[in-house]
């Protein structure tokens, strides 16, 4: 990796601050911005080390119900809080399938919301990629793709959002709080991460220099503890990124469904919240048949980038179950193995 | 630039200078202070086979900056037993064969160290194989590391109890 | 003389089984004292880091050594232009095992991570960025990397050096006359060994002398080649290779980064460590090269085969030749009128592929294995039955007898413990309580035997102990502990007492570690050696009236517990020190080496047998996949050490459930750069893939193998194992999948 400055400021207007110099990066663990570093994919020139920042590392419940989330508070920490957890199962459950314990324990919820997406083409210096020299073209488009984007993909960029966690989050409405040389403001989470369209290298909706501190969660959100759930798809049993994901959380009132929230990943620059198969959850009676419904209407849009159409049908199957298995409810522990399909009951939903 | 860090090493207190921010926790272990238990497989999160407990945590210490530690404690596999007393999940380990090579050895320890520490797991040997997966074992030692973790918990919360008594 | 008349046989072997022993590196390896070659720092150490292609055929047109050289810390640039001359010229084969190499001999590219420069620095940051800053820039050609792209050609050899095909009866009219014929074609990927540890070296020159710490799977044969290269005498090479952090093949032939490394030392007079990056592995390390199998398999009304046709087309780079033996997997194993194995060579623009755990086993028994529950399918018979059908008594072809086959036994012991008999014959007929597809499927396991010549020394001590020396390498097998086991029985002593030195190229050659063959090898060199030092003490005894033993003749005495005893009269016994003491000596010495005597090979058929069954489960509409059960029955002639050899079948299995669902290189079809060159998205199993494992060790008494019995385990797991999960898919799903690693979109489509 290339030499750089390292700085250690004392609070969060000193970070921002400090990030004002053009090529500096904000280093929280380290486990996505030094592996990029280490091969060559992302070279600044400045790192502020924000993962001792005082006041980041809180998890704070409002009296309203939501919980408010500092940007440095470890993954794990953050998906093993009871309280959350009880809450939001389906954010503990994301968090709990990505990556590996160690991962977990050294990785920070702002760091997990601004991670970069996994494409080898990124990765690779000698491959072009918009995202990491805007104008050099896309190499993975007529690549090895077959894990590339389906969804919100352009001619400049196929590549996916890699994050579990993020996919909960805009099923639930979370909201990050963001500091920056004008003070601070707030972007909820499906407004955080972007489609590649014309301009991949912007990635998120950030302004240069500016700082997730926090992530909230809304206390309405919490009214889907009973009937939510994350499943993922993955190439072995634990330890690797999803093929395709999904949250899926229900209301069922009276027997019906009163309310639906349901996002997938790894199948966009961004995790995709589904708003429309959720409206059209509502008000029905639960069923196989409504489920199927909601998964043709959400990846309805959907279009091979390459290699990849069996991801459409593979979401389209994921939506169906994980809609399932949150109408038959949260589990009352905590799967053995978190989100995995082993840790479910496929039951009699065959399609195959 | 030059950069001075203190950090508890194995119940040490070391002042460290660094005069390059970019070593890496792994390699100040390694190739500076000469603690080579720790080993490198990958270099990039993806083996576990450098896992260390810092504020006792496993982590990797290969996707952590040194520079960024400092005021931690840090435990490696050098530090885990005390004078000739292994620590059990040492002991179990050669008990249970939960090694070939042995490469990845001190990465499963200390992994498996932190595993018990943080007691999510209980005696479900489901539950302490989704926990090791972050550690990856080329030899496919996995039977033998999954009973020395349910092996040595069980020493350790024997010991407990006895202490307790 | 037949082993029953042969009184030394007869109470060797006992149970078949020797003591489960705990590793005796143990202590230090979960300690983190065991030291790995890059664990190494003598004083004044530099670091080298490769700067690696990023084509995969072309010349490299420029590199910044300026800006490297500018980085602060960087000592050193190597590159085609200042590369110091070499004794040997790199573009020529070195026999045995040696292959063309890239040593910076020019600027022309042959493959994707090929070293194209060597930055050297006081310290690894600085060496790592100066390669980067070498920015190299290209001439590219096409890269070759499909196989539609590459050359296809016959191979005089293939492996190392086996002719390329075999023809036994007559094809035609076995397949002619099949009432059932089954064809297919069968893919396996391009794969990479990923030993936990990076290849390393630590090179040290003194004068025209050279210490090199490295992890090395072939001690003496490594020394003459590196001596070969740096023009100096063989005895000038000293490697120490105490531990190996996995080899799998991949540590048993030189390569390019670590000559490169050794040259930088000699040229800036310091030492210099290098370690490859983990991407920096997928490329001049060896790797499994990729097959395209086709296999006809005739059988007749009975399901008795008629004919078996293997065809295999394996890859290999564009100059040089590793082929994957894959076909020869169709020999040893089912009898059949007629067989034929052919090899196609296809030259493309990668590394050069090498032995890697089970090369050509591995591959070619999953296709065979598939294509044999195919042809099962076809008979309507069950996948075991059917084998048992095709049963060779002896060797197919050949007509040799096997020196010792307890596969029977295997299949026996394995089905019975995986409940086989409850499988029903149809697919997709068993759901588990919670709704996953289920599937059985087996295969069977063979591995040949190999027997590579090894020296060794054995020294009885005053207090009685012993040290035995012998330069063979523990990469996780537990050498070091069987090997010592075997001295102990043959000197009479206990294992505690027997002292091991090994790993270390001034010890006698033990042979290589490599072909499952290191225990028989070296453990044979071990006992004779023994077996020597206790001749020359007997002599001792025998020859000292002081002795109780006086007289008795060397055959007239049994080595026991430390002591001599008669033979006549046990209750009369001296112990060594006392002989030893007796005779004024400190020590006596034994040296023996030890190779097969051909007539083993030319009368026996020599193999390793196994079966092993696999469960599956599928999710029904997700598709994804889980090796659930596995259960492995394996007999290997005499087994030294229970614990030690279960580790290594179900290491074994878990490299075979990773071919099975895991493990495959994914080329950029444009540029020929491997996308996944790393160990998250190059997937190797980890701890939750593997559920449940068993390992059955079948007694199995072979006479004839060699003097101690000893087959080999180390390759052996895999073979059955890749077959068997395929089966257990086909069980589960009806679909028969003849492209590996199986995925998801394979069985959801």
């Amino acid at each position: 990796m290339n030499r750089f400055d390292f700085l250690r400021p004392a609070s969060v207007a000193e970070a921002v601050a400090a990030a004002a110099e053009p090529g500096s990066a904000y280093l929280a663990a380290g486990t996505n911005l030094l592996d990029l570093m280490k091969i060559g994919a992302s070279r600044p020139e400045r790192l502020i080390d924000i993962s001792r920042l005082p006041g980041l590392d809180r998890i704070e419940w409002l009296a309203d119900g939501s919980v408010r989330i500092g940007a440095m508070v470890r993954n794990a920490d953050l998906a093993y809080d009871a309280r959350l957890a009880k809450a939001f199962p389906s954010v503990a459950e994301a968090l709990l399938s990505g990556a590996s314990a160690q991962l977990r324990n050294a990785a920070t919820v702002g760091g997990n919301l601004m991670q970069r997406t996994r494409c080898a083409y990124l990765q690779d210096t000698a491959s072009a990629c918009n995202r990491r020299v805007p104008g050099s073209g896309c190499d993975a488009l007529y690549g090895e793709n077959r894990l590339h984007a389906v969804l919100g993909w352009s001619e400049n960029c196929i590549a996916i959002h890699p994050s579990d966690f993020c996919v909960p989050l805009v099923a639930l409405d979370a909201v990050v709080e963001v500091e920056g040389a004008d003070g601070r403001r707030e972007i909820v989470v499906d407004d955080l991460h972007r489609l590649p369209g014309a301009t991949p290298e912007k990635e998120t909706a950030l302004a240069p220099g500016e700082l997730i501190v926090g992530l909230r969660l809304p206390a309405a959100a919490a009214a889907f503890s009973a009937n939510s759930r994350y499943l993922k798809l993955r190439e072995r049993t634990s330890y690797a990124f999803a093929v395709v994901s999904a949250m899926a959380a229900l209301r069922i009132e009276d027997g019906t469904i009163s309310e639906a929230r349901l996002a997938l990943g790894a199948i966009a620059a961004k995790p995709w919240r589904v708003r429309e198969a959720e409206a059209a959850l509502l008000g029905v009676t639960p069923s196989v048949e409504a489920f199927a419904r909601a998964a043709e209407i959400a990846l309805a849009e959907a279009r091979p980038s390459g290699d990849n159409a069996f991801k459409i049908e593979l979401a389209r199957r994921i939506t169906v179950r994980a809609l399932t298995l949150a109408l038959e409810g949260t589990p009352a522990v905590m799967p053995a193995l978190p989100a995995s399909p082993f840790s479910t009951d496929p039951g009699a939903s065959h399609v195959a | 630039m030059s950069l001075s860090i203190s950090l508890t090493i194995n119940r040490q207190s070391r002042t460290v200078t660094l005069d390059d921010p970019r070593v890496t926790l792994l390699d100040l272990l390694r190739e500076h202070l000469y603690l080579t238990g720790t080993k490198k497989g990958c270099d990039r999160g993806q083996c576990g086979a450098c896992t260390v407990l810092v504020d006792g945590r496993r982590i990797n210490s290969c996707l952590s900056l040194a520079a960024s530690l400092d005021g931690a404690e840090i435990t490696t596999i050098e530090g885990l037993a005390v004078g000739e007393a292994l620590h059990p999940v040492q002991a179990a380990f050669i008990a249970c064969d939960g090694f070939q090579c042995g490469y990845c050895t001190p990465g499963q320890i200390m992994s498996a160290v932190g595993l018990i520490a943080e007691g999510r797991a209980g005696s479900d040997p489901e539950r302490i194989r989704e926990l090791m997966s972050g550690n990856l074992c080329r030899c496919g030692a996995y039977q033998g590391i999954t009973e020395a973790v349910l092996e040595a918990q069980k020493t350790m919360t024997a010991e407990k109890g006895r202490d307790a008594a | 003389m037949s082993p029953e008349t042969n009184p030394s046989h007869a109470p060797r072997y006992g149970s078949n089984m020797g003591q489960p022993l705990t590793r005796r590196d143990g202590l230090l390896k979960v300690t983190g004292r065991a030291t790995y070659a890059a664990d190494n720092h003598p004083p004044g150490m530099l670091y080298a880091v490769t700067a690696v292609s990023k084509i995969a055929r072309g010349r490299v047109t420029s590199l910044d050594v300026a800006a490297a050289k500018a980085h602060s810390g960087v000592v050193e640039v190597m590159t085609p232009a200042n590369r110091p001359p070499l004794a040997h010229d790199p573009d020529e084969k070195m026999p045995p095992f040696g292959f063309r190499v890239e040593v910076l001999q020019n600027d022309r590219v042959r493959y994707v991570n090929q070293p194209i420069a060597l930055v050297i620095a006081q310290t690894l940051e600085a060496a790592t960025e100066g390669a980067m800053l070498l920015d190299p820039q290209y001439d590219a050609q096409d890269a070759r990397v499909e196989r539609a792209d590459g050359e296809l050609y016959d191979p005089p050899a293939i492996g190392v050096g086996a002719p390329p095909g075999a023809a036994y009866g007559d094809i035609d009219a076995g397949l002619a006359r099949a009432a059932h014929l089954v064809e297919a074609e069968y893919f396996t990927p391009a794969q990479y060994h990923n030993a936990m540890e990076p290849h390393a070296v630590v090179a040290e020159w003194d004068g025209d002398r050279v210490m090199l710490d490295m992890p090395n799977q072939a001690l003496a044969l490594s020394c003459a080649s590196y001596a070969a290269y740096f023009g100096i005498p063989a005895e000038n090479v000293t490697i120490r290779s105490p531990f190996l952090g996995g080899g799998f093949g991949s540590k048993a032939i030189l390569n390019g980064p670590q000559i490169l490394a050794i040259l930088a030392a000699r040229m800036l007079g310091r030492p210099v460590k290098l370690a490859l990056t983990r991407s920096q592995m997928y490329g001049p390390v060896g790797h499994r090269g990729a097959t395209w199998q086709t296999l006809r398999i005739g059988t007749d009304g009975d399901g008795q085969l008629t004919g078996l046709h293997h065809r295999a087309i394996a890859a290999t780079s564009s100059f040089d030749d590793f082929l994957e033996p894959a076909a020869n997997a169709s020999l040893p194993l089912y009898a059949s009128p007629a067989i034929l194995v052919e090899h196609k060579g296809l030259r493309l623009d990668t590394g050069t592929p090498g032995p890697m755990r089970a090369p050509g086993e591995a591959s070619g028994s999953a296709a065979l294995e598939v294509a044999m529950d195919e042809a099962a399918e076809a008979c309507g018979m069950d996948p075991l039955d059917f084998r048992l059908k095709n049963y060779a008594e002896t060797e197919p072809g050949t007509g040799k007898p096997f020196s010792s086959k307890a596969l029977r036994a295997c299949y026996a012991e394995g089905a019975k413990r995986f409940g086989w008999s409850r499988r029903p014959l149809e697919a997709g007929q068993m759901r588990d309580e919670k709704g996953f597809l289920v599937g059985w499927g087996m295969g069977t396991a063979v591995f040949h035997c190999p027997h590579f010549p090894a020296e060794a020394r054995a020294t009885l001590r005053a207090d009685g102990t012993a040290l035995v020396e012998t330069a063979g390498a523990d990469m996780g097998q537990g050498a070091w502990t069987a090997l010592a086991q075997i001295a102990a029985e043959a000197l009479g002593l206990d294992p505690q007492q027997v002292e091991l030195h090994s790993g270390l190229s001034t010890l006698p050659d033990g042979g290589i570690a490599g072909g499952s063959g290191h225990t028989a090898s070296a453990g044979l060199a071990l006992n004779n050696a023994s077996k020597d030092a206790i001749a020359r003490l007997t002599d001792l005894a025998t020859g000292n009236p002081q002795s109780p033993l006086f007289g008795a003749g060397n055959i007239g005495v049994i080595a026991r517990n430390g002591r001599l005893h008669r033979r006549d009269d046990e209750t009369r016994s001296q112990s060594y020190a006392e002989i030893l003491a007796g005779a004024g000596q400190p020590e006596v010495v034994g040296t023996a080496k030890a190779a097969r005597d051909p007539s083993v090979g030319a009368a026996h058929a020599l193999y390793s047998h196994g079966a092993v069954f696999a469960e599956v489960k599928i999710d029904p509409d997700l598709g994804q996949i889980r090796t659930t059960r596995l259960v492995g029955a394996f007999a290997a002639g005499r087994i030294i050490n229970p614990r030690l050899v279960r580790s290594q079948y179900f290491g074994g299995m878990i490299w075979g459930a990773s071919f099975a669902l895991h493990e495959e290189a994914v080329t950029d079809r444009r540029t020929g750069r491997i996308m996944n060159a790393d160990l998250a998205e190059y997937h190797v199993p980890v701890n939750a893939d593997v559920p449940s494992l068993d390992a059955i060790l079948i007694p199995e008494d072979d006479p004839y193998i060699n003097p101690i019995g000893v087959k080999g385990v180390g390759e052996i797991g895999i073979t059955g194992t890749v077959g068997a999960i395929a089966n257990a898919v086909w069980h589960a799903t009806g679909k028969r999948l003849r492209r590996f690693p199986i995925r998801i979109e394979d069985v959801i489509g």
